[in-house]
């Protein structure tokens, strides 16, 4: 046997790293920072942008932000639901139909068990991928199809009647008029997902996406965590259904189903792998904002808002052909 | 049988793990027969056999990560079994395996909060193993193989297990690197602990363990003491009745000038690699010894046309050539037989597809494939290399050594001139690897040029003519094959110079 000692691993110790904050980080930050220079843009376009404006931005990014965080949990566990959006139809339409002709409090508790309920939905997803082993994909196609009949068994069209008072939760500015209720209403999503992600249950959810037979391996329980993953995404895909209640003050069966592709558009953005293991809840929020941000420029400019989904499309081909070119260079 | 130095005087110890007719089918295959293995505490058990002896079936049911179809396993005289990896973990029973189970996407720290991992003993175990002061908000994606190994079995040793198995971990570690596992396996067992050790690497087990149990077709055949000398009778019960004298030790006779030049590389730089040069022949078997990340994975890309080179030409033919693909490689005739059969075969698919696949770009480029020329050709091949069919449906469930054949047995029914071999016998079991060994030569020996890495040195002299030994990116010694012992190549491997002096 050899004996040489051949020093094969430089050991380092911990501290500030730059250049890896940058490779794990920069993707977010460039997220980011192309919200500030796309708002600085807006700004130069539109100078008497108000709080108005930033308002009408933060509602309408609000369901969508819900949403991409919803797909976010179940794309880093490895897997896809197709569901997100008729899950928060459904969400939508129940809300309105318990809460049409009550008051506040009331209406909370119907807002509690309604996210319940759709987080129940969002684990029978999970719970059926996993006992049938159908592919994700196709238990998520055919599940959507089923939320979006049973929300429109709740509800046959779009109604108005969510009572103003849980409106005013989403549409006002309690605290100061740049700081909208709808932007505060995301701090739902840290107040979870923070204290998920330090514990096993949400350390698992990132290791079955990441490595599935190493994480069998460690003693993770891949079918446990994987339906926790479809269970949390039910969840939020339930706040996205409320958030849209609350944005739009209506109950509507079809208009929640929009918010799958967005969604997926969105985490693309925000830099999570659609292989699984890789991404965070920070880049997704801030591509909903942009998404969100461009029909608005848009309408500034004066140009038919109808080509935002084209101008959607490039900005994602872009970005994503930018990071590519990213990693191609830092392997040089 | 030898008595060893390291047996307590008592005659029979209880057995820590006792494990009886173990048995285990995966639909019509069958992987284990009915294994017993006994392991005392305090010892160091090889675990030993061909590939697709059950090895792995068997370390996998025994940690819970498979439930046995029939069998009883004892634990410290308690019969025991574990429907998962975490349950055989509670009772002391962990693996370590050839492929390391760090969780790619989660920091090291995150890794061990997964496991539930005590960080202290964890800490304590990686200074043992020389990596002290390790940075545990590193991600596992960005480390080196060498490096995950040991992170792994040191995640494996902070639970202090009873009986820690080491599946092949040796295989991708580098001597210096094995040096301090074995010291890690022998303090385990001075605490009266016990390993349960696999490798191929004869040499290893002879040095390391006590007691061998050897495996057959799924069934445990002999337990052995290895001391040194049984070698020979260890292989003959791996080998079984079959086991056919494969003239081993006589070196590959070849007059290398007499031939023409298959390959030139000059100047060759890419990544590590600085400035090789070295010309190689048809009908020569040429050897690249090396020890861990030495350049010679640069090489074996460059010359596959994997990867370009920063410089310097690779001549084919009379003419410099530039592969931009790997394609472009095929088509000046140099084929790459990789150390990871997974880059080169297509899993899901049979056999057949998988050996005929580069002849579908050569016989018929565009419209119908004919089958029956195809079949012609695969199943020459199928047969000069004796591969397994039985489960020719997919690749993926063919064992380790028959994978290797199929894609030997591609470039057979596909046509090369020069074949580049990356540690061909990887995890490959002593009977597959003399065959292909012995394939090698006769491929020389028929005019091809061969150029073939092994990351284990003795088996250089089995197959190549002459040797290039590679140090830190540069050519640091040529030498003929009589010349190319294990001491001599490691010294050369380790970049001593001064090799002819002290030989």
């Amino acid at each position: 046997m050899a004996q040489t000692a051949v020093a094969s691993q430089p050991s380092r110790r911990a501290g500030i790293n730059f250049g890896r904050a940058v490779r794990r980080y920069g993707w977010t930050f460039a997220v980011y920072a192309l919200f500030v220079l796309l708002m600085i843009i807006t700004v130069i376009i539109k100078p008497d942008y108000g709080p108005f404006e930033w308002n009408t931005l933060t509602l309408a990014a609000l369901p969508l932000a819900f949403a991409a965080v919803a797909q976010t949990v179940v794309v880093l566990s490895g897997g896809i639901d197709l569901s997100v959006g008729p899950l928060m139809a459904l969400a939508n339409v129940l809300a309105l139909r318990a809460m049409l002709g009550h008051d506040l409090r009331y209406s909370l508790g119907v807002a509690a068990l309604v996210l319940l309920v759709v987080t129940l939905a969002g684990a029978v997803n999970g719970l059926t991928i996993v006992l049938t082993r159908v592919p994700d994909i196709v238990v998520t196609l055919a599940t959507s199809f089923i939320w979006s009949g049973l929300a429109l068994l709740v509800l046959a069209k779009p109604t108005p009647g969510i009572p103003f008072d849980v409106q005013n939760l989403a549409q006002g500015s309690a605290l100061s008029p740049w700081i909208p209720n709808a932007l505060l209403l995301l701090l739902v999503i840290p107040l979870l997902w923070v204290p998920l992600r330090r514990s096993r249950a949400g350390l698992s959810i990132y290791a079955v996406g990441s490595d599935r037979n190493a994480a069998f391996r460690s003693g993770v329980n891949l079918a446990r965590s994987r339906i926790m993953a479809y269970a949390v995404c039910g969840f939020f895909a339930g706040c996205g259904g409320l958030a849209l209640s609350m944005t739009t003050g209506v109950g509507s069966p079809l208009a929640g189903t929009l918010y799958t592709l967005s969604g997926v558009s969105a985490i693309v953005l925000g830099g999570v792998s659609l292989a699984g293991g890789r991404g965070g809840m920070l880049g997704p929020i801030a591509a909903a904002y942009i998404l969100s941000l461009i029909p608005a420029v848009l309408i500034y400019l004066g140009i038919d808002p109808n080509y935002g989904q084209m101008i959607q499309g490039l900005l994602i081909v872009l970005v994503v052909m930018i990071g590519g070119l990213g990693v191609v260079l830092r392997r040089r | 049988m030898a008595a060893l130095p390291n047996e307590p005087p008592v005659a029979e110890a209880a057995p820590l793990l006792e494990a009886g007719g173990l048995a285990k089918h995966f639909g019509p295959v069958v992987a284990l027969r009915s294994a017993d293995l006994r392991v005392r505490a305090g010892e160091i058990h090889a675990l030993m056999g061909a590939n697709g002896a059950g090895k792995s079936t068997l370390v996998k049911i025994l940690t819970g990560a498979l439930t046995a179809d029939g069998g009883t396993i004892k634990l410290g005289g308690q019969p025991r079994s574990f429907s998962n990896t975490a349950e055989a973990r509670k009772a002391g029973l962990i693996c370590v395996y050839q492929d390391p189970s760090l969780l790619p996407d989660l920091t090291v720290m995150q890794n061990l909060k997964l496991t539930a991992t005590p960080i202290d003993t964890f800490r304590r175990y990686l200074d043992k193993l020389g990596l002290g002061g390790f940075d545990l908000q590193a991600m596992p994606r960005e480390l080196a193989r060498p490096t995950l190994s040991l992170l792994d079995l040191a995640r494996a040793l902070a639970i202090e297990p009873r009986l820690l198995l080491l599946d092949e971990i040796t295989a991708s570690l580098p001597a210096d690197l094995t040096v301090r596992v074995f010291n890690v396996a022998r303090q385990l067992r001075s605490e009266m602990r016990s390993v349960i050790f696999i490798s191929h690497r004869l040499a290893e087990v002879s040095a390391l363990c006590d007691r061998a149990t050897v495996l057959r077709d799924g069934r445990t055949v002999g337990v052995v003491e290895p001391a040194q000398g049984a070698e020979e009778r260890i292989v003959k019960l791996m080998l079984g009745p079959v086991a056919e004298e494969v003239t081993r030790g006589a070196a590959a006779q070849a007059a290398p000038s007499a031939h023409e030049v298959a390959v030139e590389v000059r100047d060759l730089r890419a990544g590590i690699l600085t400035g090789v040069s070295f010309t190689l022949h048809f009908g020569e078997v040429l050897g690249v010894a090396a020890l861990e990340g030495q350049g010679q994975q640069e090489l074996f890309d460059c010359l596959a046309g994997v990867r370009r080179p920063e410089s310097g030409q690779i001549v084919v033919g009379g003419k410099a050539r530039t592969f931009r693909h790997p394609a472009d490689a095929i088509r000046a005739g140099l084929v790459l037989i990789p150390a990871d059969r997974i880059q080169a075969l297509l899993r899901q698919r049979s056999v057949r597809e998988n050996i005929a696949l580069p002849l579908v770009n050569r016989i018929r480029r565009w419209g119908p494939i004919s089958p029956r020329r195809e079949k012609r050709r695969v199943e020459s091949a199928v047969k000069r290399l004796q591969i397994d069919t039985r489960v020719q449906s997919e690749v993926r469930r063919l064992s380790g050594g028959n994978q290797q054949k199929v894609v030997v047995a591609r470039w057979l029914a596909g046509g090369f001139k020069t074949l580049l071999c990356f540690d061909p016998t990887r995890g490959i079991d002593i009977g597959t690897k003399r065959q292909i060994y012995g394939l090698v030569k006769e491929l020389a020996a028929n005019g091809a040029a061969v150029l073939l890495f092994t990351s284990e040195l003795p088996e250089i002299q089995l197959a190549c003519s002459r040797v290039i030994v590679l140090f830190g990116g540069q050519l640091v010694e040529e030498m003929s094959a009589a010349e190319a012992d294990e001491p001599a190549l490691l010294r050369a491997a380790h970049g001593l110079h001064s090799v002819a002096d002290a030989t």
